[in-house]
C-alpha cells in the first residue's frame, strides 16, 4: 500500500516538474522527458507490471490536460514500461549503464511514435528535419538528465518502497 | 484453518497489458469519435495539479526576481551605455520617422486595431504550466471559468493573436497557441481584405515564423510586409485581432494559391502574461 501511494507522488512530481520546472531548462527550447526516464525505471527497478501502471497514469495526466484524444500517451508510455519490465531479471539495476541506454531507446521510441501517429498522418512528411532539430536532441538530453534522476528514482524504490519479490515477474521461470 | 477469502486478481503481465491497450484503444476512439468532453476528469485531476503548478511557478519568479537583483548593478551599467548607443541610433532613426509620410498613416490604422481590442472585455492570465513535450504549443492559465472564460475565448498579448482556449476548469484553462502545428486560423490582408488560412508549423517555429496558405492573389498585391488579421468569416477568432506581417510569399504548387510566412509580433517563448478576451464570436454573431 505504501509504495503505491509513493508511487502516485512520484508519479505527480514527475508531471509537475515537466510541465513547469523543466521548461526553465530548455536548451534551444527542447525539454527532455522525465515520464520517460521515471517509467523506464520503474519497469527496470520493479518489473512489467510496475512499468506498465507508472507508464499508463503519468501517459494519463498527460492526456489529460494536454491531450487531443484521452489515451494517446498514456498507451505510448504503459507499453514503454512493459518492455523496460523484462530488463528487470536479465539486467542488475544498480549498473548506471543499463537505465542510461533504455531512456536513451525509449525516448526515441516514444518521439518517432508521435511523430508517426500525429505528423505523418497530417501530411508532414520531413522526418529527418524533425528528426535533427527534436527527436535526436530530446534524446540526448534525456539521456543526460537519466545519469542524474535515475539515482533519485533508486533512492525512492529501494527506500521508500517495499521491493518487490522477484521471482513474480521473472521470465525465465514458465509458468 | 480458518482461511480469509481472497479477492486478490492476479493477472499475468501480458493480459494485463492487453486489456489495458483496449482500454486506451477505446478511449482514444471514443473521445476522436464522439468528441465525448473529459471536462470531469479533468477537473478531478486539476484539484491536484493546478495548485501545485501555481506555486512553482510563483516560486520561480520569485528566485528569477531574486537572481536579477543580484545581477542588477553589473547590468546596469552595461545597460547604461546600451541605452546611451540606443538614444543616438533612436534619434536620427526618429528623423527618419518623421519624414515618412506612409508610416504614419500605418500608425493611425494600427491605432484603430487598438481601439478595437479596446472594446472586448478581457482577463488578464499568467501562464503557469507548458506543454510537456517538444511537439506542441499549448500552455495552461490560471484563470479559468471562475472569471468567466469559456472554451474557444481567443488569447491575446499584448501585440497579437496569441491563441484559442481549448479547455476550461474551475480555476484555470489550457490554451493551444497559433504556433502549434495543429492550429490553423482564418485571417484576411489588411490592404486588399483577400482571404488566407494561417497554420502554425513546428519546422518554422525556430525562425519564429508561421505559414500561410489558400492566399487567393492574382494581382501579386499581397507582398512582404502586409499585415495579416483575423477575418470576419472566422468562426471562432473574433475579428480584427493582429496576427503579424508577411514575410515572404511564394507560389503554391497548384498555380492558383499562394502561400508564404508570417512573422508574429508576439515573443512565443518568452511569454508570461496573456490577455484573454471573454467574449466568443458567436456570442456576437448572435447578438447582431
Amino acid at each position: 500500500m505504501r509504495s503505491k501511494i509513493i508511487l502516485c507522488f512520484t508519479i505527480l512530481l514527475t508531471f509537475l516538474l515537466q510541465s513547469t520546472l523543466i521548461n526553465k531548462i530548455a536548451i534551444g527550447s527542447i525539454t527532455p522527458n522525465l515520464p520517460v526516464i521515471l517509467c523506464i525505471s520503474m519497469g527496470l527497478m520493479r518489473g512489467r507490471k510496475s512499468g506498465l501502471w507508472v507508464g499508463f497514469f503519468s501517459g494519463l495526466l498527460i492526456d489529460i490536460f494536454y491531450g487531443s484524444f484521452l489515451g494517446f500517451y498514456a498507451l505510448i508510455y504503459m507499453y514503454l514500461g512493459f518492455f523496460s519490465g523484462y530488463a528487470y531479471r536479465i539486467c542488475y539495476d544498480d549498473e548506471i549503464k543499463v537505465p542510461v541506454m533504455l531512456a536513451g531507446i525509449g525516448d526515441l521510441i516514444y518521439s518517432l511514435a508521435v511523430y508517426a501517429l500525429q505528423f505523418l498522418l497530417r501530411g508532414r512528411l520531413s522526418l529527418g528535419t524533425y528528426l535533427i532539430r527534436i527527436i535526436l536532441p530530446e534524446a540526448f538530453y534525456t539521456v543526460c538528465l537519466t545519469f542524474l534522476l535515475y539515482r533519485f528514482f533508486y533512492f525512492i524504490n529501494y527506500h521508500l518502497m517495499e521491493p518487490v519479490r522477484p521471482e513474480r515477474e521473472s521470465v525465465w521461470v514458465l509458468r | 484453518m480458518n482461511k480469509k477469502p481472497q479477492f486478490r486478481i492476479n493477472l499475468k503481465s501480458k493480459h494485463l497489458l492487453a486489456i489495458m491497450t483496449i482500454v486506451c484503444i477505446v478511449a482514444i476512439v471514443g473521445t476522436f469519435a464522439s468528441g465525448v468532453g473529459t471536462e470531469q476528469m479533468q477537473e478531478t485531476a486539476g484539484l491536484f495539479v493546478v495548485p501545485f503548478q501555481k506555486g512553482i511557478e510563483h516560486l520561480s519568479g520569485q528566485v528569477e526576481n531574486m537572481l536579477e537583483t543580484f545581477k542588477e548593478k553589473k547590468a546596469l551599467v552595461e545597460e547604461n551605455e546600451d541605452l546611451k548607443f540606443q538614444l543616438e541610433n533612436l534619434m536620427s532613426e526618429n528623423n527618419k520617422l518623421l519624414q515618412d509620410q506612409t508610416e504614419l498613416t500605418d500608425l493611425q490604422e494600427l491605432y484603430q486595431l487598438d481601439q478595437e481590442y479596446g472594446d472586448f472585455p478581457k482577463v488578464a492570465a499568467r501562464i503557469i504550466s507548458k506543454d510537456p513535450g517538444n511537439w506542441y504549443d499549448t500552455f495552461m492559465i490560471n484563470k479559468g471559468s471562475n472569471d468567466g472564460i469559456r472554451v474557444d475565448n481567443n488569447v491575446i498579448a499584448g501585440k497579437g493573436l496569441v491563441g484559442i482556449v481549448t479547455n476550461v476548469g474551475p480555476n484555470w484553462s489550457t490554451v493551444r497557441s497559433i504556433i502549434d502545428d495543429a492550429s490553423h486560423v482564418s485571417a484576411m490582408t489588411v490592404s486588399t481584405q483577400d482571404n488566407l488560412v494561417v497554420e502554425g508549423d513546428l519546422e518554422l517555429i525556430d525562425e519564429g515564423k508561421l505559414r500561410f496558405v489558400q492566399l487567393y492573389d492574382q494581382e501579386n498585391k499581397v507582398t512582404a510586409g502586409e499585415r495579416i488579421i483575423t477575418s470576419n468569416i472566422s468562426e471562432k477568432y473574433v475579428e480584427g485581432l493582429f496576427i503579424g506581417y508577411v514575410s515572404g510569399v511564394e507560389q503554391d504548387t497548384n498555380n492558383l494559391t499562394k502561400v508564404g510566412t508570417i512573422v508574429s509580433p508576439v515573443d512565443f517563448r518568452h511569454l508570461r502574461d496573456v490577455l484573454v478576451i471573454t467574449i466568443n464570436k458567436q456570442d456576437i454573431l448572435s447578438e447582431e
